[in-house]
């Protein structure tokens, strides 16, 4: 535009450039126009209760009496007294052995079901790209599960998961793949594994669809150029394929960690609320209503989106560097 | 307009002389067992005298989940709810965002056990009027311990041997799904009853004194828990530990336990027309460490509160006297088996017809352990989320009772700070 500008006579120049900036201004001015409603909105909605949280963290808040709250720095987190003999004593959220057993279950949970949901999804994504009679309907299909409320497919498959009463019990038990009935849910070794397998079932089309979406964008003719160059499927699904969809699988599974760090409903349906499965989440409601705690669950909330916050930025730096390396 | 038209007309046909006293209320109420059909069925019946309009706020039925909402509505000044039923340990957590029954209840509070009435205090205010009180039963297959010449076990370690032999012998009469035992032993409040029982019942105490010392770490205590664990796969499904109320009813219901502990409602839901075990079992109370002893069973219970919030607190409070009432509470005896806290009803004729245990009951509540809500007051639910906690993970292997229990010593030591 401004090269255009230059070559109109000098007289037309800064006549031109004024509307030109004019123009600018206004449509500067547009954009924040139409962007008002939803920024107001999110700082409605999403701000200002994280601006609420954070602040509660650093005072000594009880649920009956918020407003009454007095700041006391940054005891909720660490706080240590030295006692008569010399010993330190730590007290506060990140001494606390309960919190760190939420994190790392959380961290357990989210690699593990992201990476089988990864993987799974672009299977399942590959398949519906194929070409066959039906598909639509497949992939209609396929949303199913993602499209059933969590908290009521929990349930379901609590049903499907009871050891008496299971179906899926039942099924391993006539194939005599067990022996004795499983307590999915009850059991510490298992209750994992079970909230693993629901929340695979669950996702996995989420992820089909998001990939799926990417490898539509792939052009047809470099398949059909590797086809005459005669080679092998596999090195062209590595080398043609897994690179070009790389952008639509980034952002897939940014998406799918966001939700896996965050996870409540879940597992709070399906399992005991007992150390094996509790998840920084679960924790920080327990605290927030359930115990006398406000401000600790303030404050394991206050962790909980710092450490979210951090893992997407750590991701998204690394998936960047990654990213222009493969372009290369 | 138009809805004081409806007002003015449903008044006028009711006969009803003064406008004001028609209310619309809600009432949060949980869901185990009948409760909510018993509740509409007497709510259209208040109704029906009233003229006020009462509509059902249904709960989870789990107490502990239950609380944590209430907790949340009251602490936002929620004026939706009117009236709250409450489990009789909230009392005193509680007592604050409710209204003072004693003016408006003074009539009536005589009817009722006093040690209930006493429960519902806190600070000199009678928070709640109590609808029913709970305590814990061993159900037993009648059917199946005479078959096996048993008689209903008096010790916890006669219970464990007489399921062993009858779950070995009808499993091997081809019933495959039977179980010895089944109980409460999910990770929840529930938990913290069965486990106060096995070692209050043990003479281990009961978790906090009442004078506020910590007793919990002891080896009586630890023993009645390794019992406990001995008997998960042995004789109860390692699936109680997932178990609430609702699912070891399921088990005992659909005729796959020898004995289980639940309270009473399940007494009148298993003799109901869709039960497999109706007419095959009775109830007694529940088993001890060493016979002779005397049984341990925690003290439940519900009551109802009045929303301090509420704008309609006259008619909540004619609610409340209307479901505690001593002819509600005879209905309730009746059709879910309920005990009432009314003294009177355990003498009526048609309760004991209806519900042969019901009067045997009476020295059982009375003499039932409270859990210590009254002496950790607002630290109530951490205590008990602490115990329930220790005690999930003795059961589930993780750590043996011993450990468990002086490493929740040591938590509740530094949760009591220096005092409760």
């Amino acid at each position: 535009m401004t090269d255009l500008t230059v070559a109109d006579p000098p007289a037309a120049l800064a006549d031109q450039s004024h509307i030109n900036s004019d123009l600018r201004t206004q449509r500067v001015r547009s954009a924040w126009v139409f962007l008002a409603p939803t920024l107001l909105v999110l700082a409605l909605v999403a701000g200002w209760p994280l601006v609420r949280t954070i602040y509660f963290s650093f005072t000594d808040a009880s649920l009956t009496n918020l407003a009454g709250a007095e700041f006391v720095g940054f005891q909720n987190y660490l706080s240590w007294i030295t006692l008569k003999s010399g010993r330190v004593i730590y007290k506060g959220l990140l001494a606390d052995p309960a919190w760190w057993n939420a994190v790392w279950n959380t961290l357990k949970f989210t690699i593990l079901s992201v990476s089988i949901e990864t993987a799974l999804g672009l299977v399942v994504a590959l398949v519906l790209n194929a070409h066959f009679p039906g598909r639509g309907l497949v992939r209609a299909a396929i949303l199913i599960p993602w499209a059933i409320p969590t908290i009521v497919s929990a349930k379901m498959w609590a049903w499907m998961l009871n050891d008496q009463f299971g179906i899926l019990n039942e099924i391993l038990l006539g194939l005599g793949l067990i022996s004795q009935k499983i307590a999915w849910t009850a059991s510490p070794d298992t209750a994992m594994v079970a909230v693993l397998i629901v929340d695979v079932w669950k996702t996995t089309p989420f992820m089909a669809l998001l990939i799926l979406a990417g490898l539509q964008m792939v052009p047809i003719d470099i398949y059909e150029a590797a086809k005459i160059d005669g080679v092998h499927p596999l090195r062209v699904f590595w080398r043609v394929t897994l690179p070009l969809i790389r952008p639509a699988l980034m952002v897939a599974v940014i998406f799918r960690m966001l939700d896996a760090l965050r996870i409540f409903d879940l597992i709070y349906v399906l399992t005991p609320n007992n150390a094996q499965t509790k998840t920084m989440s679960v924790l920080a409601r327990e605290n927030l209503f359930d115990f006398d705690k406000f401000a600790y669950g303030a404050a394991a909330s206050t962790m909980l989106f710092l450490i979210i916050a951090s893992i997407t930025v750590l991701y998204m730096w690394f998936g960047r560097v990654n990213f222009d390396g493969g372009e290369r | 307009m138009t809805m004081l038209l409806k007002t003015v007309t449903f008044c006028a046909a009711l006969g009803a002389a003064d406008l004001a006293a028609a209310a619309e209320l809600s009432l949060a109420a949980n869901t185990t067992g009948k409760n909510v059909n018993f509740m509409r069925e007497q709510l259209d019946i208040f109704e029906k005298k009233t003229g006020h309009k009462v509509s059902l706020v249904t709960m989870p039925p789990s107490s502990s989940e239950q609380f944590s909402q209430y907790r949340l509505w009251l602490a936002a000044g929620n004026k939706d709810v009117d009236v709250y039923q409450t489990d009789v340990i909230w009392a005193p957590q509680l007592a604050d965002q409710f209204v003072d029954l004693t003016e408006a209840a003074k009539d009536v509070v005589g009817e009722h056990f006093p040690s209930i009435i006493q429960s519902q205090t806190a600070n000199g205010k009678l928070v709640a009027l109590p609808i029913f009180t709970d305590a814990p039963a061993l159900y037993y297959r009648k059917d199946l311990l005479e078959k096996y010449g048993k008689t209903p076990p008096k010790t916890w370690d006669e219970l464990a041997a007489t399921a062993k032999e009858i779950q070995e012998k009808e499993r091997a009469a081809g019933q495959a799904d039977i179980w010895g035992f089944v109980f409460q032993s999910n990770a929840y409040e529930g938990l913290t009853c069965n486990a106060l029982e096995w070692i209050k019942s043990s003479g281990g105490g009961q978790i906090v004194e009442p004078d506020g010392t910590i007793s919990v770490n002891n080896e009586k205590a630890a023993a009645a828990l390794d019992r406990v664990k001995g008997w998960i796969g042995a004789i109860t499904p390692e699936g109680v530990l997932a178990y609430q109320e609702e699912e070891s009813r399921g088990v005992w219901q659909t005729g796959n336990a020898v004995f289980m502990r639940n309270w009473p409602y399940a007494y009148a839901l298993g003799n109901g027309d869709d039960s497999a075990v109706k007419g095959k079992f009775d109830v007694s109370p529940l088993p001890t460490a060493t016979d002779g002893e005397k049984p341990s069973s925690t003290l439940g219970g519900w009551n109802l509160a009045v929303s301090k919030y509420s704008d309609e607190q006259e008619a909540a409070i004619e609610l409340v006297k209307f479901l505690s009432s001593k002819d509600v509470q005879k209905a309730r005896a009746l059709e879910l088996s309920q005990l009432p806290t009314v003294a009177a009803l355990y003498d009526d004729p048609e309760i004991a017809a209806a519900q042969p245990f019901m009067p045997n009951w009476k020295p059982i509540f009375q003499s039932a352990v409270p859990r210590p809500s009254a002496v950790t007051k607002v630290k109530y639910n951490e205590v008990s989320s602490k115990f329930w906690s220790a005690v999930h993970n003795t059961l589930s292997g993780d750590g043996t009772a011993a450990e468990n229990l002086e490493l929740l010593e040591v938590e509740l030591n530094e949760l009591k700070g220096d005092s409760w």
